[in-house]
């Protein structure tokens, strides 16, 4: 029974236990880890992709009085070569995923996807043939903004829990601190909380 | 042509706006950490809410799921017997689920609710990360104790923040 002795191992009283810390596994790199989890959390620029109304809202969390850079997040690129966050706000349609996903894929690793809003989120009251029924039909999306339309602050607080799961990111690997862009595609298995 | 008149004057001029913005209120709500006020009608979470008694004001009458304008509401309605006694009238809602991600909350349940049992309540943190954490069950949207509904919305913050102090 080879798996009775890991888990008794793992479990030894000598061995400590450091919560989310250790499930990562990399005791050469934690530090560096940490650190760049924390830079990429602080500073989400997110892409200007506005679909539907609920575009108006993302605009309005972006100007003064709710303010978005104070978390960091005031850039939006119109380019997704330089964004880190797809704010997909509004209904997409069955014409616009294709778009959508090329647009994804065009972005740098890591990237991440909140989806804003009933419509992006479920389809919402568009229950048709031309909308297709949530995003992550088409993207694997991270955070799920419910409203219609959520209010600035809603959003706010979407992105904030964005930045949570960024700040708890644990690394496998040196790959998974890489700053460059890879080719392989994300996969929808992976975006588990 | 000259150089007070094409730079100097127009860059005090600038600076002179800058300066006369310095004494206006700022208008930044510090969102995570304060929460603006919102309007007195303002649509966000649902609440099931219960009468003085204890008992709920649901009857299963499924009226919400009927003025749903997306379908998101799902009512399975049973008997009231005097032994399991959930409701006043004869019956209750055994399951009550709202997809929270398909809402969007317009607020005719609550218009079409005879009873008053569905309310929608300022609370409009909802965000999360796995959809299947969307569909909000019977036990979730049913208020605790009568009257927890309509307590002032605390923020996720603030709850965190007390708990850290030990309030």
């Amino acid at each position: 029974m080879p798996t009775k002795i890991e888990t008794i191992v793992l479990h030894d009283s000598s061995t400590p236990i450091l919560g989310d810390v250790q499930k990562g596994g990399n005791v050469v790199i934690t530090s560096l880890e940490t650190l760049l989890s924390q830079a990429r959390a602080n500073s989400l620029w997110p892409l200007t992709f506005g679909l539907a109304c609920c575009a108006i809202e993302m605009m309005s969390t972006v100007a003064s009085r709710f303010d978005l850079a104070r978390f960091g997040s005031e850039a939006f690129r119109a380019t997704p070569r330089q964004a880190d966050v797809m704010i997909i706000a509004g209904r997409l349609s069955k014409k616009m995923a294709p778009v959508l996903r090329q647009i994804y894929d065009q972005m740098p690793e890591p990237k991440w996807v909140i989806s804003m809003g009933a419509c992006a989120s479920s389809g919402g009251v568009y229950n048709n043939y031309a909308i297709i029924q949530g995003a992550d039909q088409v993207v694997p999306v991270d955070v799920y903004v419910p409203g219609c339309p959520p209010s600035p602050d809603a959003l706010i607080y979407g992105i904030l829990k964005l930045q949570e799961k960024v700040k708890r990111h644990t690394a496998r690997n040196l790959g998974d601190l890489r700053l460059t862009e890879v080719h392989a595609p994300r996969h929808l298995e992976e975006v588990e909380a | 042509m000259g150089i007070a008149r094409d730079v100097i004057k127009p860059v005090l001029a600038g600076f002179g706006i800058t300066a006369r913005r310095l004494k206006h209120k700022k208008v930044t709500v510090n969102y995570p950490e304060e929460l603006r006020e919102q309007y007195p009608r303002t649509r966000w979470r649902h609440y099931l809410t219960r009468y003085e008694s204890g008992l709920e004001k649901c009857i299963g009458c499924s009226l919400c799921a009927g003025a749903c304008p997306a379908r998101c509401i799902n009512v399975v309605a049973a008997e009231n017997t005097d032994e399991e006694r959930f409701s006043p009238g004869e019956r209750y809602a055994t399951r009550y689920e709202i997809n929270m991600i398909r809402c969007i909350f317009c607020g005719y349940c609550q218009e079409a609710c005879p009873t008053g049992a569905i309310v929608l309540r300022k609370n409009f943190e909802l965000a999360d990360y796995k959809r299947e954490d969307f569909v909000y069950t019977k036990e979730m949207l049913l208020e605790k104790y009568p009257g927890e509904s309509d307590e002032p919305y605390v923020g996720v913050y603030q709850k965190r923040e007390r708990e850290l102090l030990g309030k």
